[in-house]
């Protein structure tokens, strides 16, 4: 026993040499196409320039707070900040009941070839690219022939250009969402109902208690767990609403409510060179993010749920 | 007795209620995919004359679709960089998981907790997009193909799951092997490889659509088209009408021209149709490789 502890590390690395040859190339993949890129938020206190290649990154000048800063002070700052809220807090409003419900009525309905034929439908968006499901967004409000201006004028409107007036955008956005993530978000939920105990439902219904009964004092209790595990997720995301479908759907005529920081980062960055600012930026976002994640952590901790870590 | 019969109609009332709900929710799922496609056969001169949204074409039209055949050149070209990179890159990112996935899963490995939290820390902090961007350019990746493959070589979560599925075999089928004098080598790919058929099949399933589905990498680190994928070219095309002369079709072949939405319509269906044809078949590996991820470890 006493041997056993004085076994020096070369002990282990014989060992276990195969296993540690697998785990080398990973380990080498999360150096290179993670850790690097976080030695490389360091421009965004330097004025880095695009052609001063590998070595600018540290002979660049070292400038501080500068393009914190820039942004803070800027026009766009408050409008993307607050965009980038609004929609991934909509988003959470709308989205995140919505597969609960949903999980909610599939769990519920008899007939198993209807159950499964709802939940196969329901999950077919999920595999459908953000190309192509703009690419219906797009077709569904299209001022000539789209679904959405058809029922406009059905009920006496003029048609709308739905993806040219910003008051529109997030609506847009957040359906859509809705529309293609509410059938996989499902999964977990019902996933966890299926694991409840039978017996309970059966002794609540010879207490004579209802169906909606039975879903608010057995079901959703019993998948709470899972309920906050997303939340934490989804609430570490509030300040990271993805660029992608933004991208694919906005024009400088709804930037007013389309706009937000990862979208502004792209055209600051990819699109002006503007390197030094645009990561700056970006790890403003990467920042509060992190925060947002431990945070909601340790308040679904304090509440005696069990948290991701 | 009356009690009772009381209790089972409101059963029944919320059955039908939940039936039609379930229904409605198919409905809107169903009928913006079921458009696209029949958009994809409207012809300029019946959207001049029923002008607005057309559920069902009076006569189904062609030319869209033979417009494409006449840009097949591109479309096939986008369409094997696709295959190039879901073939070449779910390879490349299931050998990297397995045996990632596999080394984690030694409970005995002297490290084993350091290096996962070396990993677990890339998922809560990222450098960003652009130094992710600088780093592709100054490892000479810019606008080669191999882009869209290295920089997603493996996935932390699907990793993580597959590293709790090696450990939940039980560790007396590897004892037993040790006992009949396999080594580590065997023990991996005599015992543990195929107890995880079904999961690694799983993996594979969710990194191939992933690369199927991909554009926003392609977009940042490759400019020359005929480098790009499926979805970059539709991307394009749906994006800004301009797009569609990616294609270098033939214009002399039809008439008249399609109208731009069954166009785009058409490239949509055309870059969709694999997704739906397999889906229905494979949908259920998807839905147990959720159910996998979800048992935390």
């Amino acid at each position: 026993m006493v041997n056993e502890k004085k076994r020096s590390i070369w002990y282990y690395l014989k060992r276990d040499r195969f296993i540690y040859c697998l785990l080398i190339p990973g380990i080498l993949y999360y150096l290179i196409f993670h850790y690097l890129p976080m030695l490389g938020v360091i421009i965004a206190f330097k004025d880095y320039k695009p052609f001063f290649g590998l070595q600018g990154i540290f002979t660049s000048q070292w400038v501080g707070f500068k393009h914190f800063m820039k942004f803070f002070r800027s026009a766009y700052c408050m409008r993307l900040i607050k965009n980038t809220l609004l929609i991934s807090i909509y988003s959470l409003l709308w989205g995140f009941p919505i597969p609960i419900i949903l999980a909610l009525l599939i769990n519920e309905v008899r007939g198993n070839l209807f159950k499964r034929s709802v939940q196969t439908i329901s999950y077919l968006p999920h595999f459908l690219s953000a190309v192509i499901v703009c690419g219906i967004i797009r077709n569904m409000v299209s001022v000539d022939g789209g679904l959405v201006n058809a029922i406009v004028k059905a009920f006496g409107g003029t048609p709308v250009s739905f993806l040219s007036e910003p008051q529109y955008f997030r609506t847009i956005y957040i359906a859509s969402g809705i529309w293609s993530g509410m059938g996989w978000a499902s999964i977990i939920y019902i996933a966890a109902m299926a694991g409840l105990d039978q017996e309970l439902y059966d002794a609540a219904k010879v207490d004579g208690a209802g169906v909606l009964k039975r879903m608010w004092h057995i079901t959703i209790p019993g998948i709470m767990p899972v309920i906050c595990l997303r939340l934490i997720l989804q609430i570490g995301e509030l300040m990271s609403v993805g660029s992608g479908k933004i991208l694919l759907l906005y024009n400088s005529q709804i930037y007013s409510t389309a706009d937000v920081i990862s979208t502004y980062v792209y055209r600051e960055g990819v699109g002006k060179m503007n390197f030094s600012f645009a990561t700056a930026i970006g790890l403003f976002e990467s920042i509060v993010s992190l925060i947002l994640v431990v945070g909601s952590n340790a308040v679904v901790k304090k509440l005696g749920q069990e948290g991701i870590w | 007795m009356k009690r009772n019969k009381k209790y089972i109609s409101g059963e029944n009332v919320f059955q039908v209620v939940d039936v039609l709900l379930l229904t409605l929710v198919s409905l809107i799922i169903i009928i913006p995919v079921f458009s696209v496609v029949m958009t994809s056969f409207v012809s300029q001169s019946e959207i001049a004359r029923r002008g607005s949204f057309i559920l069902i074409p009076e006569k189904f039209d062609f030319t869209a679709f033979r417009m494409l055949w006449s840009g097949r050149k591109s479309i096939i070209r986008a369409y094997s960089n696709t295959m190039y990179r879901v073939l070449l890159g779910t390879s490349l990112q299931m050998l990297m998981t397995i045996s990632f996935a596999y080394g984690l899963s030694r409970r005995n490995l002297k490290g084993r907790s350091l290096i996962t939290k070396y990993v677990v820390v890339t998922m809560l902090f990222s450098g960003g997009m652009i130094p992710g961007f600088l780093l592709v350019q100054l490892l000479g990746l810019y606008n080669t193909r191999l882009s869209m493959i290295l920089p997603g070589l493996m996935s932390t979560w699907n990793m993580l799951v597959m590293r709790n599925f090696f450990m939940a075999i039980p560790s007396s089928l590897e004892e037993a092997a040790i006992i009949d004098g396999a080594n580590d080598v065997q023990i991996l790919t005599k015992v543990v490889l195929p107890l995880s058929k079904a999961t690694i099949a799983t993996i594979a399933l969710f990194y191939a659509v992933g690369h199927w589905n991909a554009w926003f990498d392609a977009m940042l680190y490759i400019n020359d088209v005929s480098k790009m994928p499926m979805q970059n070219l539709l991307r394009n095309i749906i994006t800004a009408t301009s797009g569609i002369s990616d294609l270098e079709m033939d214009m002399t072949l039809v008439e008249t021209t399609p109208p731009t939405i069954a166009m785009q319509s058409a490239v949509i269906v055309i870059s969709t149709l694999p997704i739906i044809c397999v889906y229905p078949f494979v949908q259920k590996y998807f839905v147990k490789g959720v159910m996998v991820g979800s048992i935390k470890g």
